[in-house]
């Protein structure tokens, strides 16, 4: 072989693997009796006891094999993005996780994921309420088997050493509390707004406060913003960012990656308080050099109270993670996703402090007594209305997501954000 | 035939990765996309006319700009002037050298971090040194503030890129024939002289070609900025990149992102031939003449 073409014979085999390269995981679905599964527990015990699952489930039904493959979530919703946009049933997982509200509605409309209401029913009614954030015109398409609500988690020993001797309950009361720990030298608030969702969940909480839960789910239906209750909700944000509780330099802190995003500075007490989900416990736990966060300091309350607000005062915002079936995906995988929500795997995945499970009889297994308490409030919620920008989809989310930090930035009123996400909504139509 | 064979793998390269992207962006721009399903709802030029008329998108087409006009600004006097202080010969020559290449050569993302860590609102060293001295940093932050925070990027920009132009400069400053020096101080000219009248005037063919590759790299800015803000606060940072992630990526707004990536492919495309006619051109006709 001469070089010239042994040069050439190297590049055409470089452009090969470069072509073929792309199309790397493609042994996906396909096979009939094998169900792809992906999942965001790339950590143990959660990834573990996911494989434990499957082999269980392997065991059960002879035949069947589950290929498990577990993602760091930014990774997973990538893949999955890509997948879906191949459009090519090979690459598409038959069993993966569904955030809810638009972009489930976007997938169903796409013809991607399986109707599960009626080979479901059962699971379906176990869930109760909460199912909804997954349902497109009535139909049920994706199992929630972790819903979770959004508050403050506080630290008490800053609190007792501000003065504070109550969780506030009120909006009064959160101001009040607020300035007592600035006058003890303490900031109060840490709000990663770098990453424009920690900052949108106030104006998403403001709303529950002040719409009627008639009023929320229409709009998510309608795309109808018209209602005053939502401008309110805006001038109750501009109101709390006007008390300046949040710590120095909020707008380019991050959420929770390292000691200096907002969940780092609540875990290294360096404020009291942060407005989080029922991960935060778990993320401090990562953060802190002895993996235990702020251990029995740790406090939760629920968003205070605004008076005049049309919401049910045990309203709560939240959201969570449902398995759904992709189309095409071989039957066994229905009956697969109904497994992950039998009270013997929810059991284990609520004592692995995986999540808040849905199935009531799987609740009484969290060992870990912050979630243990969250889930009380969780259940004893008349609804839990799912985030604003996962309903709405990510097209009006982002757009009332970056509004809502424009406000965090002194530069926005309630009419913007309304406004913002009116403009976004109607493209949409 | 020799030809034939060594360009077709690289033709075969840049249709599979430059041609076919375009001809995608282009396609996906005409429609209402969200990501996945066919391409069925067609909406003409819609999305162009969306993507011009959207405030965050024309702001981030000033931050490029000022980007692309406040890197020559400078990098240019700063450039020339360290280049022609590394041309003499002095101790501690290469050590120099090497301390103004170094953040060039580290990769733009760890870069960015470096800075971000340094940048720590409250935290991080350049406030605590701001405090230091008696200065009350910014309340947000450096990058946490809207009016501060292009500028600091732009600063940062300077810092990591400026090692590249004294680089071009030094070599440009190599190829200055000695003897022109040597002629000059025969005619009595001091040193600076040498330099104003001989030195810089010959290296203008190096600095247009830094100034477009400066200019281009400034148009499609991304990784720094990324990893800096967001695109933040307030889209104060907003480049035509981060803009095209934000409606593509994370909004699953494909034919809006499509339609900003081919205005950032026109816009660059029309001042890279610009600047090839109105100002490289001088250089090759030199060349030829």
């Amino acid at each position: 072989m001469s070089r010239k073409t042994q040069a050439l014979a190297a590049l055409c085999a470089g452009l090969m693997i470069a072509a073929t390269g792309c199309g790397g995981s493609g042994d996906s679905g396909g096979d009939d009796n094998t169900i792809t599964w992906w999942h965001n527990s790339n950590n143990d015990p959660g990834k573990g006891y996911y494989e434990q699952v499957a082999k269980d489930f392997e065991k059960a039904n002879p035949g069947v094999k589950v290929k498990v493959e577990a993602f760091a979530h930014e990774d997973m919703l990538t893949k999955l993005d890509a997948a879906f946009q191949s459009g090519d049933p090979e690459q598409i997982p038959d069993v993966y996780m569904e955030r809810g509200g638009g972009e489930l509605a976007d997938h169903v409309e796409a013809g991607l994921t399986k109707d599960l209401s009626e080979d479901a029913a059962d699971e379906i009614d176990m869930i109760g309420g909460s199912v909804a954030g997954w349902q497109v015109e009535d139909k049920t398409y994706a199992l929630p088997f972790s819903i979770g609500v959004v508050g403050f988690w506080y630290n008490k020993e800053l609190f007792a050493k501000a003065g504070i001797t109550a969780a506030p309950t009120t909006l009064e009361d959160f101001y009040d509390a607020v300035d007592k720990l600035k006058a003890a030298k303490i900031q109060p608030v840490s709000v990663g707004a770098k990453d424009a969702w920690p900052a949108a969940h106030y104006y998403y909480w403001t709303a529950v406060r002040e719409c009627s839960e008639d009023v929320l789910t229409s709009a998510v239906k309608s795309l109808d913003f018209s209602d005053p209750c939502f401008e309110k909700a805006g001038d109750d944000l501009v109101d709390i960012v006007a008390h300046k509780p949040f710590n120095n330099g909020f707008l380019s802190t991050g959420a929770q990656e390292g000691p200096t995003s907002a969940s780092g500075l609540l875990a290294t007490g360096k404020v009291a308080m942060e407005l989080a989900g029922h991960w935060e416990p778990g993320v401090m736990q990562g953060i802190t050099e002895d993996k235990k966060g702020l251990g029995d300091k740790t406090g939760w309350f629920a968003f205070p109270q605004i008076e005049g607000g049309q919401g049910d005062p045990g309203a709560q915002m939240g959201g969570g993670d449902a398995w759904a079936v992709s189309e095409g995906a071989p039957d066994a995988s229905v009956d697969f996703v109904k497994y992950l929500l039998s009270t013997d795997v929810q059991t284990g995945f609520a004592e692995n402090g995986m999540g808040l499970p849905t199935n009531p009889d799987a609740t009484g297994a969290l060992t870990d007594p912050a979630l243990a308490d969250l889930i009380k409030v969780r259940d004893s919620a008349p609804y839990v209305q799912l985030y604003f920008d996962t309903a709405f989809g990510q097209a009006v989310g982002g757009a009332m997501n970056d509004a809502i930090v424009n406000v965090f930035a002194g530069k926005g009123t309630g009419t913007d954000i309304v406004t913002a996400t009116q403009e976004a909504a109607d493209k949409e139509k | 035939m020799e030809i034939l064979v060594f360009v077709t793998p690289a033709l075969a390269l840049i249709a599979l990765f430059v041609a076919w992207p375009i001809v995608t962006a282009v396609r996906f721009s005409v429609y209402d996309w969200k990501g996945f399903g066919d391409l069925t709802d067609f909406v003409g030029l819609e999305n162009y006319v969306e993507v011009l008329g959207d405030e965050v998108f024309r702001s981030a087409v000033g931050h490029n700009m000022m980007i692309v006009v406040g890197s020559i600004l400078l990098q240019l006097p700063l450039g020339v002037a360290i280049a022609l202080l590394l041309n003499r010969r002095m101790r501690g020559q290469g050590l120099l050298r090497t301390i103004i290449f170094v953040p060039y050569v580290l990769a733009e993302v760890i870069a960015a971090v470096v800075w971000l860590q340094l940048l720590q609102p409250q935290y991080g060293f350049i406030d605590a040194f701001t405090a230091q001295i008696g200065l009350t940093p910014p309340e947000q932050g450096w990058l946490g503030t809207p009016e501060y925070a292009l500028w600091i990027v732009l600063l940062v920009l300077t810092w990591k890129y400026l090692g590249l132009a004294v680089l071009l400069f030094l070599a440009g400053m190599q190829g200055v024939s000695e003897e022109l020096h040597e002629a000059a101080q025969l005619d009595g000219a001091s040193w600076w002289q040498t330099q104003w009248r001989i030195t810089i005037p010959l290296l203008g063919p190096t600095m247009r070609t830094w100034a477009f590759l400066s200019m281009i790299g400034s148009i499609q800015c991304f990784d720094m900025i990324w990893v800096l803000t967001q695109g933040g606060p307030a889209d104060a940072t907003a480049t035509m990149a981060t803009y095209l992630i934000d409606e593509g990526t994370k909004r699953h707004n494909y034919g809006i992102a499509g339609a900003a990536s081919v205005i950032l492919f026109v816009i660059a495309f029309a001042m890279a031939l610009a600047y090839q006619v109105l100002i490289l051109r001088r250089d090759t006709k030199e060349d030829t003449v």
